[in-house]
């Protein structure tokens, strides 16, 4: 039978929410930490030098062909065998990281050549080097053309996170988990952590509809000026 | 001599883009390139500051020499100002900041000289009011000074044009030209490709003329509009003007 009492009393459980805090410092760290080797793996990948661009399409093409589960496994129990043992943290982390790292690049690739080549020759024209180029003129530019899209894989790494449950990670899925094989309580508990990640889901929805907003404010594109040549 | 450009050739596989180019720049002198579209032009003046490498022959501007494979172009270009066609203003910057970001990254200018050297610009082409506007607000004629202003707040020692005024609206063409103008007349030395034969009339000491990828006519501005020019220059000429 179903009860309010129980479904009620999780919903504001310590544990539970606790488990939540991880989900969320998880998600953060691993877009963090995702977009900056996301855009290495980018620059690499548009690199000239051509062992870079096959290392970064090498890499692109193991993570996103293969499923973040079993990445997960063998990070955490797989690496042992080799002498590398990581906490459940670490394991959870760089899993997530390596993983969001392969989808980003792609992302910030496309917003990179998505800036037009002119505002490139203008930056170096003023005599900005190479990595002044990037840092001025065409990564914010790419920013901006890649806050849609960047928004949409947070909203999927919340939910991924959940993977984590499987090497044990304590976040919202896997403390649920736990309370569910103390106290039975399989759909009320399960019901609780879903509206935990629909309020997350909708929360970011929120935040990220006000940040396109804000960043659209006062700029057009350059697109509209790139065609009038 | 500014600019020294000796045999320069460039390919784009069988393509000869440019075919042994030869030009001279004298210091202060303002020399206007023309030519039919695909002639080179665009090519040839991203050849002198680096933007585009030659495959054969020798440049040398403002004292560096550019086919030198240790060059460093960065270095060259801060002194080399360039206006594109399609102005080419930082569209995430305000039109102060895409003046001074380069003064202050490149020439290590500190943000109050960069600012103080922007407005005095801002106020040469007419634009003070419009310092904290976006790119995107402005009409192309303003775009373009903007654009002007910037590459000037370098202290170039000299200055390259791509067809700054094909872009822009007809009405909009003087008062870019007009800054031209007083720049030609305040001393710069500058390459203009461009088709706007009043201002080479007023303005430019040589004319250049480009078919095909080659340098065709390289003229005094009274001989190559006097007759002299060669019958090719002739023919593209009547037609630019009866445009
Ligand atoms: N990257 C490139 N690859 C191949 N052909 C090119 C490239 N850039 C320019 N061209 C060709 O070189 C010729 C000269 O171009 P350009 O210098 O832009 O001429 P212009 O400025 O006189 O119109 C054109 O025919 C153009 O199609
Ligand atoms: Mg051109």
């Amino acid at each position: 039978m179903w009860s309010w009492e129980g479904f009620f009393s999780y919903l504001s459980n310590e544990y539970i929410f606790q488990g939540a805090v991880t989900t969320i410092w998880l998600t953060i760290a691993a877009i963090l930490l995702g977009l900056l080797l996301g855009l290495i793996i980018a620059l690499l990948r548009m690199s000239n030098v051509r062992a870079f661009s096959t290392f970064a399409a090498v890499y692109i093409w193991l993570f996103r062909g293969t499923p973040l589960l079993v990445q997960l496994i063998v990070l955490y129990t797989g690496l042992p065998q080799m002498g590398i043992r990581l906490t459940v943290i670490q394991a959870a982390l760089i899993g997530l990281t390596l993983n969001e790292a392969a989808y980003l690049s792609e992302i910030i690739r496309a917003g990179i050549s998505a800036v037009p080549v002119g505002q490139q020759n203008a930056a170096r024209a003023l005599g900005f080097r190479n990595y002044q180029v990037m840092l001025y003129v065409v990564l914010p530019q790419a920013f901006r053309i890649i806050i849609p899209p960047l928004g949409n894989s947070i909203n999927s790494l919340l939910k991924m996170t959940s993977v984590t449950s499987v090497i044990s990670m304590e976040e919202l899925l896997r403390r649920t988990q736990i309370l569910i094989q103390e106290k039975f309580m399989v759909l009320e508990l399960f019901a609780v952590a879903a509206i935990y990640y629909l309020a997350l889901t909708t929360l970011w929805d929120f935040a990220q509809r006000r940040i396109e907003a804000r960043v659209s404010r006062g700029h057009k594109t350059n697109v509209s000026l790139a065609e009038q040549g | 001599m500014v600019i020294d450009v000796r045999n320069v050739s460039k390919s784009y596989g069988d393509f000869k883009v440019l075919s042994d180019c030869n030009l001279s720049v004298n210091s202060g002198e303002v020399v206007v390139v023309c030519g039919p579209s695909g002639s080179g032009k665009s090519t040839l003046i991203k050849c002198l500051n680096g933007l585009e490498a030659v495959h054969d022959g020798f440049i040398s501007i403002a004292g560096f020499n550019l086919t030198d494979q240790h060059a460093d172009l960065p270095s060259v270009r801060r002194t080399v100002g360039m206006v594109f066609q399609n102005f080419e203003l930082f569209p995430h910057l305000s039109v102060l900041r895409n003046i001074t970001i380069a003064q202050e990254k490149v020439m290590r200018r500190t943000r109050e000289e960069a600012t103080d050297k922007a407005l005095a610009l801002l106020e040469r082409v007419g634009l003070t009011t419009q310092k904290d506007k976006y790119p995107s607000q402005l009409s192309g004629g303003q775009q373009q000074r903007i654009a002007i202003a910037r590459a000037l707040a370098m202290d170039p020692q000299v200055m390259l044009f791509d067809e700054p005024t094909s872009a822009l609206d007809p009405e909009m063409i003087g008062e870019v030209l007009d800054v031209m103008v007083e720049l030609a007349r305040a001393g710069m030395t500058m390459v203009c490709v461009t088709h706007e034969m009043g201002f080479a009339k007023s303005v430019a000491d040589r004319i250049v003329f480009m078919d095909k990828g080659e340098i065709v006519d390289d003229v005094a501005k009274n001989d190559f509009f006097g007759g002299n020019a060669s019958s090719r220059a002739q023919t593209f000429l009547r037609k630019v003007i009866s445009h």
